[in-house]
């Protein structure tokens, strides 16, 4: 996946015990797939094969804005090799989808509204036939100008029938009157990060016998998709199928629905199976991106530098389409004050259309652009107040029992204070004055212009916070299965393996309840019953806690008859290594004795505490469960040529319950090394709604050399009591925070304010040097 | 790539792609394969072209491999020049010995990519391609290096680098880029580049200091910032004849900073000023360009004399 590049890392935690095999709980038991994917034989949806199968293009909008004036397939129909094409005209069933407002034509019919809409697709007897048919329809357009400024969506004409306001928050909580004896304002644009997944979509659809398709894919949510897919079909959900093939990296929603729909569509009229593989140009143009802000904050602070208010609007730009533009603004508007008391909040909020390509989830949105502004607040205040940065942050952080501006009572584990002391305290990283010049990594690298007397070391915090599963009444169920069968566990659970480790803790956890060394997870598709959407840390939690149900179901079913049997109940027998004893020693045979060929089944379902929607005053108990992160930067900046190296970044998180050390680790540094890429080079530009240079030199993901050393500090283990094991998800507060955390190091390097994301050049050289 | 065997296997997928791949060994068996095969793309390191081809912008009808030809993939000195062959790939320029010959060439050839684009991408390639970014391309203008164009029949035509990055001259129907003629100059030479990130990068800007004192001059040229390289002769001119050539070369702080913004000046200059005598200011970017390049340049002549 994009951002899973591994760095250099010292992990806080102690290496594991040599053991020879790693299991249960707290170890780090190696990936499942991690061989295979390192070999290059792990199956992805691109490698799939199915014999006489046809290929697919999609026919998408050149421009941002237009009337569809006529669409002649006539050409493209008589093209030898060509088996079909489709456009609008041939959608059976619902013609509209969308993953949070079905808003979003399957076919653009009137009006393409951003540019790589899709209008037409085709299947042909090869790739090259069916790009240059999808060429050849005749789409005649009547060029609009695209609205791509969001603060200009609220005056322009509707660009589409539901309108352009998507959603709009305005947060009221406490006493507008009050007023701080300090007060900071500013103005703070994000730019659009693109998941950029280092698989681009790819999929293949077989029809079946019985007039109903199967779709091989690499979706995060299949059963989601799977029910869009049907609608869109005309077809019962149960004739539908999606199977789950390898994902190639998914820090998003990965998969562009406007390839999965036609993919089917031309499957089901050809009879053929299909196959489409993005192309990377495709691939940007497809999928949903982070949501660009503008944002505008006004802090007040008492003398002491406790905040008295904050006042925001929060300006996300949703593109096209809603997507789940909706979500992105609760959780926007929700953290806009940060892991800080604040007793009194008035943040407006809105999602606007505009015909810039649609934005969506990616993983801290809402919360990452947030807390770019409020950290840049914060380092405003402290400079204002001649206060520590980190000194002026202890004095406002939250904590466990304090009130979110949205009104709910933090009651899960808090303890921000003690993350921030944590990176505070850690030692600096040491300047390489004892090692050669020459050695130095300066910014520009290796080979690039740095020079010593030109660069200046700054170091920066950040404090960010994410919301766990689901906001807002979202049903957050997930339902896993275990079997156990001649000394070998089955785990059944449609949670989708994205790159994420849920595979290795479902073993971890049968392991660790049932004593069974041999666990496998079995491949995912729609007919095993939903485990959700694999994001916002909901298969550690859902899917994990069902699979724990599950497997202390069948661990009751195994224990019982021999409970019985000596007139104990269950509780008092152990499971360890493989062997079945009692408390007091009497009873001592083996899990494989106990089975006596038995096939034990199970199915448990995981549903967290219900949550409510925002009301009208954006109050409510919105969120399950809370993540909270602190990061130390330290940068260096070339400040006349504006260019940017971290050097180290200091993280301390809160994670609940260390369920894996080594895949935990991991996933901090993939975080960590994606909020590097908003913070100095990911953006991909949309000049006029169309989108630039759409390949992966012209949008400038981190490499190695860019990842900064990633020191794990502090975890902190305070167990989520209402979370299975006590565990937080911990991909997404990272990704949130490091953005944050670099800005203001470079703040501090430069002197400069830095207000946008990523930070430009001239944004970080000192003028008239 | 490119002469890879399995360049021709591209036809299970791609029917239309090249049916028809030669592996000449020698210059005039790939021009006499070009020249019979009009339609036919030479081919050396492929990381431009294949790239081309995977996109579905190119679909050549036949490749010419160009990377058996041994006489074009090594150097070999005429009377105090450099005849370097066309298929020099980037890793190798980058190499210690390459380096004590022409250390600009070298030094842009290191920072010309991430390894696998530098083993495989050539010279002759970065030329032919021609793209702003290039990072030879600014080393070969300030060298003022010529290239050898092999022709049908055996036939040697030379001309400057920067003809054909300007169009003056074109390469013909089955001509090819043989050598690139560099002058020895025993001095100095630096490059510079500036990316977008702390990982290989296209250039933003780049800029090529060599030092010539046997004519006492400095060349300079600057890259990536137009489509082909700018030379500001008369920043050179003025900042050469500051130069004490016979003794310390090194120049005043001072000095240094006026080239720096003498070459940007003259590479990115201001507006002309409007009838009424206004002028519009550059726009933020442009202006941090052009600061990029002064500190660029003023960096190159520095380490150049010191």
């Amino acid at each position: 996946m994009s951002h899973e590049a591994g760095t250099a890392t010292t992990a806080a935690e102690p290496a594991p015990a040599a053991e020879p095999l790693p299991h249960g709980l707290g170890a780090s038991l190696p990936h499942a797939d991690a061989r295979a994917k390192t070999e290059g034989t792990f199956p992805y949806a691109a490698d799939l094969w199915a014999e006489g199968l046809l290929w697919a293009a999609v026919l998408r909008s050149p421009h941002a804005h237009a009337r569809i004036v006529s669409i002649d397939t006539t050409h493209a129909r008589e093209m030898p090799g060509v088996r079909a094409v489709i456009t609008h005209e041939d959608v059976p069933g619902t013609p509209r989808h969308g993953r949070g407002t079905p808003d979003r034509p399957v076919f653009a019919s009137e009006a393409v509204r951003h540019h790589g809409e899709p209008i037409a697709a085709v299947a042909a007897d090869h790739p090259d036939t069916a790009r240059m048919a999808a060429a050849a329809v005749i789409v005649e357009y009547e060029v609009l100008d695209p609205v791509t400024d969001p603060e200009q969506a609220f005056e322009a004409e509707p660009l589409h029938p539901d309108g352009n306001l998507i959603r709009h928050i305005p947060l009221r909580h406490g006493d507008p009157d009050s007023a701080g004896e300090v007060v900071v304002e500013g103005l703070y644009r994000i730019g659009r990060q693109d998941p950029a997944p280092i698989g681009a979509e790819a999929g293949l659809a077989v029809p079946r016998p019985d007039g109903g398709v199967e779709l091989y894919l690499a979706s995060t949510d299949p059963h989601a998709d799977r029910n869009t897919a049907a609608a869109c079909y005309g077809l019962s959900p149960d004739r539908v199928k999606i199977v789950v093939t390898g994902v190639p990296g998914a820090t998003a929603d990965r998969e562009d629905q406007g390839f999965q729909l036609p993919l089917g569509l031309l499957a089901l009229k050809t009879g053929c199976p299909v196959k489409l593989t993005a192309t990377r140009e495709e691939s940007f143009l497809g999928h949903a991106h982070r949501h660009p802000t503008l944002l505008r904050y006004r802090h007040h602070a008492d003398a002491d530098g406790k905040l008295v208010k904050v006042e925001a609007q929060i300006l996300l730009d949703a593109g096209a389409y809603a997507d789940t533009s909706s979500d992105a603004l609760a959780a926007a508007v929700s953290f806009a004050c940060g892991p800080y008391v604040v007793p009194n909040a008035f943040i407006e909020g809105w999602a606007v259309r505009t015909n810039n390509p649609p934005s969506g989830h990616v993983r801290g949105e809402g919360a990452l652009q947030v807390c770019a502004a409020y950290e840049a607040q914060m380092d405003k205040l402290a400079k204002k107040l001649g206060l520590d940065p980190a000194e002026l942050r202890l004095r406002n952080v939250l904590a466990t029992g304090d009130v979110l501006p949205i009104g709910q009572t933090v009651t899960c584990p808090a303890p921000v204070a003690e993350l921030l002391q944590a990176v505070r305290d850690h030692p600096l990283p040491a300047l390489p004055k004892d090692t050669p010049e020459e050695e130095w990594l300066l910014p520009g690298g290796p080979e690039g212009a740095g020079e010593p007397g030109a660069v200046r070391r700054g170091v920066g915090y950040g404090l960010g916070m994410v919301h766990m599963l689901g906001a807002e009444g979202a049903d957050e169920v997930s339902t896993a299965t275990v079997k156990v069968h001649d000394g070998i566990a089955t785990v059944l659970c449609a949670a989708v393996e994205t790159g994420q480790g849920f595979t290795t803790l479902a073993r971890q956890i049968v392991q660790e309840t049932l004593g069974i060394e041999e666990v496998h997870v079995a491949p995912v598709d729609t007919d095993q019953p939903s485990a959700g959407a694999g994001c916002r840390g909901r298969h550690t939690w859902v899917s994990g806690g069902a699979v724990e149900r599950a497997a202390k179901m069948v661990r009751t079913q195994l224990l019982q008859p021999l409970a019985h049997k000596f007139g104990m109940s269950t509780e008092l027998l152990q499971i360890t290594d493989g062997k079945i004893t009692s408390y007091d020693g009497v009873l001592s045979t083996t899990v494989m004795e106990a089975m006596e060929g038995k096939e034990l089944w199970a199915t448990a379902q995981c549903r967290p505490h219900p949550t409510e929607p925002l009301d009208a005053a954006g109050q409510g108990d919105a969120f399950v469960g809370l993540a909270f992160c602190a990061i130390r930067a330290v940068v260096d900046v070339d400040v006349e040529l504006g260019s940017v190296r971290v050097v180290e970044l200091a993280v301390a998180q809160d994670v609940g319950q260390v369920l894996n050390p080594a895949q935990l680790a991991a996933r901090i540094e993939a975080g960590v090394t994606q909020g590097v890429g908003i913070a100095l080079t990911e953006n991909l530009r949309t000049p006029r709604g169309l989108v630039r240079h759409p390949d992966l030199t012209g949008y400038a993901l981190p490499t190695a050399l860019d990842a900064p050393d990633i020191r794990i500090v502090r975890l902190v283990e305070e167990r989520d009591v209402v979370a299975p094991f006590g565990a937080k998800s911990v991909s997404a507060v990272p990704v949130v925070t490091a953005p944050a955390a670099i800005a203001s190091a470079v703040r501090a390097a430069t002197g400069r304010p830095v207000n946008r994301l990523p930070i430009r050049p001239q944004a970080a050289v000192i003028p008239d040097r | 790539m490119g002469q890879r065997e399995g360049a021709a296997g591209l036809t299970t997928h791609a029917p239309q792609a090249a049916q028809a791949v030669t592996l000449p060994t020698t210059l005039d068996e790939a021009v006499a394969a070009l020249t019979a095969m009009p339609a036919a793309v030479p081919v050396a390191g492929g990381t431009d072209l294949m790239a081309a081809v995977n996109s579905g912008q190119l679909r050549p009808a036949a490749l010419v491999g160009l990377g058996r030809i041994s006489e074009i993939r090594g150097w070999q000195y005429q009377d105090g020049h450099a005849l370097l062959g066309a298929g020099l790939t980037h890793a190798r320029m980058g190499r210690p010995d390459f380096a004590a010959l022409i250390p600009a060439l070298a030094a842009a050839a290191r920072a010309a990519g991430p390894p696998h684009i530098r083993n495989a991408g050539t010279l002759g390639g970065n030329i032919a391609t021609a793209a702003p970014t290039g990072d030879a391309l600014p080393v070969l203008a300030a060298l003022e290096a010529t290239l050898i164009i092999a022709g049908p029949g055996g036939a040697r035509r030379e001309i400057p680098v920067s003809h054909l990055l300007a169009g003056v001259e074109m390469l013909g129907g089955g001509e090819l880029i043989g050598y690139v003629r560099v002058p020895l100059l025993h001095a100095p030479q630096v490059f510079l580049k500036a990316t977008g990130r702390t990982g290989p990068g296209r250039a933003v800007a780049s800029v090529a200091v060599v030092l010539d004192p046997a004519r006492r001059g400095v060349r300079c040229a600057v890259g990536a910032i137009a489509p082909m390289p700018l030379r500001p002769l008369e920043a050179e001119e003025w900042v050469a004849q500051l130069i004490d050539w016979d003794n310390d070369r090194a120049l005043v702080p001072e000095a240094l900073h006026a080239f720096g913004e003498y070459v940007a000046a003259a590479c990115i200059p201001d507006p002309a000023p409007e009838p009424d005598g206004s002028v519009t200011p550059l726009p933020p970017a442009v202006l941090h360009l052009r600061r990029t390049v002064a500190a660029l340049a003023r960096r190159a002549l520095g380490r150049a004399l010191s």
